[in-house]
C-alpha cells in the first residue's frame, strides 16, 4: 500500500487537472484552485520542516567542530537574527520602514545583486570557450555569434555609416539570424518540450513511470 | 381753537398718508428683495456644466459567455456615433443591469471608449438579466467637489466607484442623486437588450483542437506502449548526456569524491522538477549500487521531502538502505540568489567529482554551471528553459535539451513500456512536422497569388495551434 496510495494520488489528481482544463462545468471548475490552496497549505507547512533542517545541520556543524564550521555559524546567526526581528514586529514585518525590511534592503539585496552581477564575468568565460573554432560547428556558432553582435551595437554605423539607412547589412544579418533561424530553432526545442511533458505527465498518471517512487 | 383742530386733522392725514407710503414701499422692498433672494438661489442650483448628451451605442446584443463555468455575459454593440478614434467625445461605456426590463438598473461595469465587448462576470446562473450602455461624455469642467463632498456620495451610492471622481462630480453637479442623470436620460443610453441567463457549459469548445491532438498524441503513446510490451523491438535514438551518466558516477567512485544533484529552483509543480527527481530515482540506485556520496542542496522544502523518499527508495531497492541519510539532501533557501551562493560555496570547499543540474534554471545556471567547470567536475545539465540552454552547452560537458530531459528516466530504465511512450511522443512530432510544412506552403501560396482562400486555410492551421 505504501506504493499503491501515491500512485492512487497521482492519478486522481493529474486526471481531474486534465479534465478540469475541457470542462468548465461544476465541480471541476473549482479543482485548480482547490489543489492550488492545498499546494499552499502544504508549502507553508513544509516551510518549517525546510528551515530547521538548516538549522540542525548548521548547529551539528558548529558543535562537531567540522571543516568550515564558520560558515554555519554564519548561517544560524543570520538565521536567527532575520526570524527575531521578523517575530518582534509582528505582522506587516515586511512593510518599508521596518527593521526587517531594513535589513533585507541594506544585507540581503546587494549580496544577491553582487550574485547577479558575477553573470556578467561568467558569461564572457563561457562565450571564450563557446566560441573557440575547434571543429566547423562551433566555427558557425562563432560566425554567427560576431554577426549578431556586430548587428547589435554601433559597429554597422561605423562601418557601413556611408551608405543608406536600408542597406545596413550587419543589423539585417542580425535581424535574419535571430527571427528566422533562432527562433524556428528555438520553436523546434519547444514542440519538443510539449510533447515531451505530455509523455512524462502520461506515464506518471498512468502509473508507469514510478522512479520517483523508488521502484521500475 | 377751531383753526388749532383744522391744523391738527391735516397733520393726523399727512401722517396716516406718509404710514401708508411707508407701509407700502416696505411691501415692495420685500417683495422685490424676495424674488432677489429666489432668482439668486434658482441661479445656484443650476448646473453650472452641462452634460453633453451623446450618441448611444446600437446593436447592443447580449449572449450567455460561452466555453465558461457560468457566472458571465457577454455584451457585444456598435460604438457610439461620437466616439471616434481621434478626439472623441467619449470617455467610456457604463453598463447598466436589471431583472426588471423598465427599472432598477444598475451600474455593473465600465468599458473604455472604443471597446465593442464587455464581460459581465457577476451573474447568477438561471437569472434573467437585462442590460443597458450608457455612452458617458468626457468631462472637460474641473472637479468643483471636495473629497469630503465625494465620500459621503460614494457611500450613499457604491456602485458609482466604477466611474471615476471627474465622473462622479459632473454627475453630482447636475444632481446630488447621482443615479439621476441615468434616469432623466440626460446621457446617451441604448436600447435595452435582453433578457439572458448565464449558465455553465459541460465542455469547452474552444479547446477542442487541443483535445483532439491531445487525445492523438495520448492514443499513440498508449498504442506504443502496448507494441513495446508486446514483445516489439523499438528504436531510440542515442543520447550521449543519458550515456555519459554512468561513466560520471564511476569517475566520482574512483575519485572517492561526492555527486552533487540540483534539481533546479522550482517546487515540485514543475514538471521540469518531477522529471529531475525522476532521474534522481535512477541515478540514486548507480549511486547506491557503487557506494559513492550524494550531495543534494535544494531551494524548496517539498523537494526536499520527495527527493529524500526517492533516494531512500533506490538504496532500499539497490539493496544498500544502510547507507542512506536524510542529510544526503538538505534545504537552503527559497531566494534564488541566496540559493546560488550556498551551492557555489559547496562546490568550490566540496570538490564534487561530477555535478547535474536537472531541472527548471534561470539567471542561476550560468553562475552554477560555470563554477563547476572551475573546479574540473564532469557535468550533466537537462532543461526545459529554452533561455538557459545556451549556459549549459557552452559550460557543461553534455546537456540535456528539452525533451530529452523528459525522456531520459524513460531512456535508463530500458523498460519496453517506458521506451513505448517515448515511441509514441515521436507521433506527435509527425503531425507537427506535417503541419508546419503544410501550413508554410499555404502561407507561401497566400503571399505569391495573393489568393484568400489560401490564406483562410493558412489562419485555420494557425488557429488550432496557437492559444
Amino acid at each position: 500500500m505504501r506504493r499503491e496510495i501515491p500512485l492512487i494520488i497521482t492519478a486522481t489528481v493529474g486526471i481531474a487537472y486534465i479534465i478540469q482544463y475541457f470542462i468548465p462545468h461544476t465541480p471541476f471548475d473549482k479543482v485548480e484552485a482547490l489543489f492550488s490552496d492545498w499546494l499552499s497549505i502544504i508549502a507553508a507547512c513544509a516551510i518549517w520542516l525546510g528551515a530547521l533542517n538548516l538549522l540542525k545541520l548548521s548547529f551539528l556543524s558548529v558543535s562537531k567542530r567540522k571543516k568550515d564550521w564558520f560558515f554555519s555559524l554564519v548561517i544560524i546567526i543570520s538565521w536567527l537574527t532575520m526570524a527575531l526581528v521578523g517575530i518582534s514586529e509582528g505582522p506587516g514585518f515586511q512593510e518599508p520602514g521596518t527593521k526587517f525590511d531594513w535589513l533585507y534592503t541594506n544585507i540581503y539585496t546587494p549580496l544577491s545583486a553582487t550574485m547577479f552581477a558575477m553573470l556578467a564575468f561568467y558569461v564572457a568565460s563561457a562565450s571564450y570557450r563557446a566560441f573557440r573554432a575547434r571543429n566547423f560547428q562551433a566555427t558557425l556558432l562563432l560566425v554567427a555569434a560576431f554577426l549578431v553582435l556586430s548587428g547589435r551595437v554601433l559597429f554597422d554605423e561605423l562601418i557601413f555609416g556611408f551608405l543608406p539607412a536600408d542597406w545596413k547589412i550587419l543589423s539585417t544579418i542580425s535581424d535574419f539570424i535571430m527571427q528566422v533561424l533562432n527562433t524556428a530553432g528555438q520553436r523546434a526545442i519547444l514542440i519538443g518540450i510539449a510533447l515531451g511533458t505530455v509523455s512524462t505527465s502520461l506515464r506518471i498518471i498512468l502509473g508507469i513511470e514510478r522512479s520517483y517512487l523508488g521502484s521500475d | 381753537m377751531c383753526g388749532l383742530f383744522c391744523v391738527w386733522k391735516m397733520l393726523k392725514l399727512k401722517v396716516a398718508i406718509f404710514t401708508l407710503l411707508f407701509l407700502l414701499l416696505s411691501c415692495f422692498s420685500a417683495v422685490a428683495q424676495t424674488e432677489e433672494e429666489i432668482s439668486d438661489t434658482t441661479a445656484s442650483e443650476e448646473p453650472s456644466y452641462r452634460i453633453p448628451k451623446l450618441a448611444p451605442v446600437t446593436n447592443l446584443e447580449v449572449q450567455d459567455s460561452p466555453d465558461d463555468a457560468g457566472g458571465e455575459i457577454e455584451l457585444t454593440w456598435k460604438l457610439s456615433a461620437d466616439d471616434t478614434e481621434d478626439n472623441g467625445l467619449v470617455s467610456k461605456y457604463v453598463i447598466l443591469r436589471s431583472q426588471n426590463r423598465t427599472s432598477d438598473f444598475h451600474i455593473v461595469g465600465v468599458a473604455n471608449h472604443q471597446d465593442t465587448s464587455y464581460i459581465d462576470k457577476g451573474t447568477q446562473d438561471g437569472t434573467e438579466y437585462y442590460y443597458k450602455v450608457v455612452t458617458f461624455p468626457k468631462y472637460e469642467g474641473e472637479v468643483r467637489l471636495t473629497r469630503e463632498e465625494i465620500d459621503p456620495l460614494m457611500d450613499e451610492f457604491p456602485e458609482f466607484t466604477e466611474l471615476g471622481i471627474k465622473d462622479v462630480s459632473m454627475l453630482a453637479e447636475y444632481d446630488r442623486n447621482l443615479a439621476a442623470a441615468f434616469i432623466d436620460e440626460i446621457l446617451g443610453i441604448s436600447a435595452v437588450a435582453g433578457p439572458v441567463k448565464s449558465s455553465a457549459q459541460w465542455f469547452n469548445s474552444k479547446d477542442l483542437d487541443t483535445f483532439i491532438i491531445g487525445l492523438v498524441i495520448c492514443t499513440s503513446v498508449v498504442i506504443f506502449i502496448g507494441l513495446a510490451r508486446g514483445g516489439r523491438k523499438l528504436f531510440l535514438r542515442r543520447i550521449g548526456g543519458l550515456q555519459a551518466i554512468e561513466n560520471a558516477i564511476g569517475r566520482a567512485t574512483e575519485m572517492g569524491k561526492s555527486i552533487l544533484f540540483i534539481p533546479g529552483i522550482q517546487d515540485m509543480d514543475d514538471v521540469q522538477t518531477v522529471a529531475g527527481i525522476t532521474i534522481l530515482g535512477r541515478i540514486a540506485k548507480t549511486i547506491a549500487e557503487y557506494d559513492t556520496k550524494i550531495n543534494m542542496p535544494v531551494s524548496r522544502s517539498i523537494v526536499m521531502t520527495t527527493a529524500r523518499e526517492t533516494i531512500k527508495e533506490a538504496y532500499l531497492s539497490a539493496g544498500r538502505p544502510d547507507a542512506y541519510s536524510d542529510d544526503m539532501v538538505h534545504y537552503i533557501t527559497d531566494e534564488q540568489f541566496g540559493y546560488v551562493a550556498a551551492v557555489d560555496g559547496i562546490m568550490v570547499r566540496e570538490k564534487p567529482a561530477t555535478c547535474f543540474y536537472l531541472g527548471a534554471f534561470f539567471a542561476e545556471s550560468l553562475i552554477m554551471a560555470e563554477t563547476g567547470n572551475s573546479i574540473g567536475a564532469i557535468q550533466i545539465a537537462g532543461t526545459a528553459m529554452p533561455a538557459q540552454l545556451p549556459f549549459f552547452v557552452a559550460a557543461c560537458d553534455y546537456t540535456l535539451i528539452g525533451e530529452e530531459l523528459f525522456a531520459a528516466s524513460a531512456y535508463l530504465s530500458g523498460e519496453p513500456k517506458q521506451l513505448g511512450s517515448l515511441k509514441g511522443q515521436d507521433v506527435g512530432k509527425v503531425i507537427a512536422m506535417v503541419f508546419i510544412i503544410v501550413g508554410t506552403a499555404f502561407a507561401t501560396l497566400a503571399a505569391v497569388t495573393g489568393s484568400e482562400t489560401f490564406l483562410e486555410i493558412t489562419n485555420m492551421i494557425k488557429s488550432w495551434f496557437s492559444a
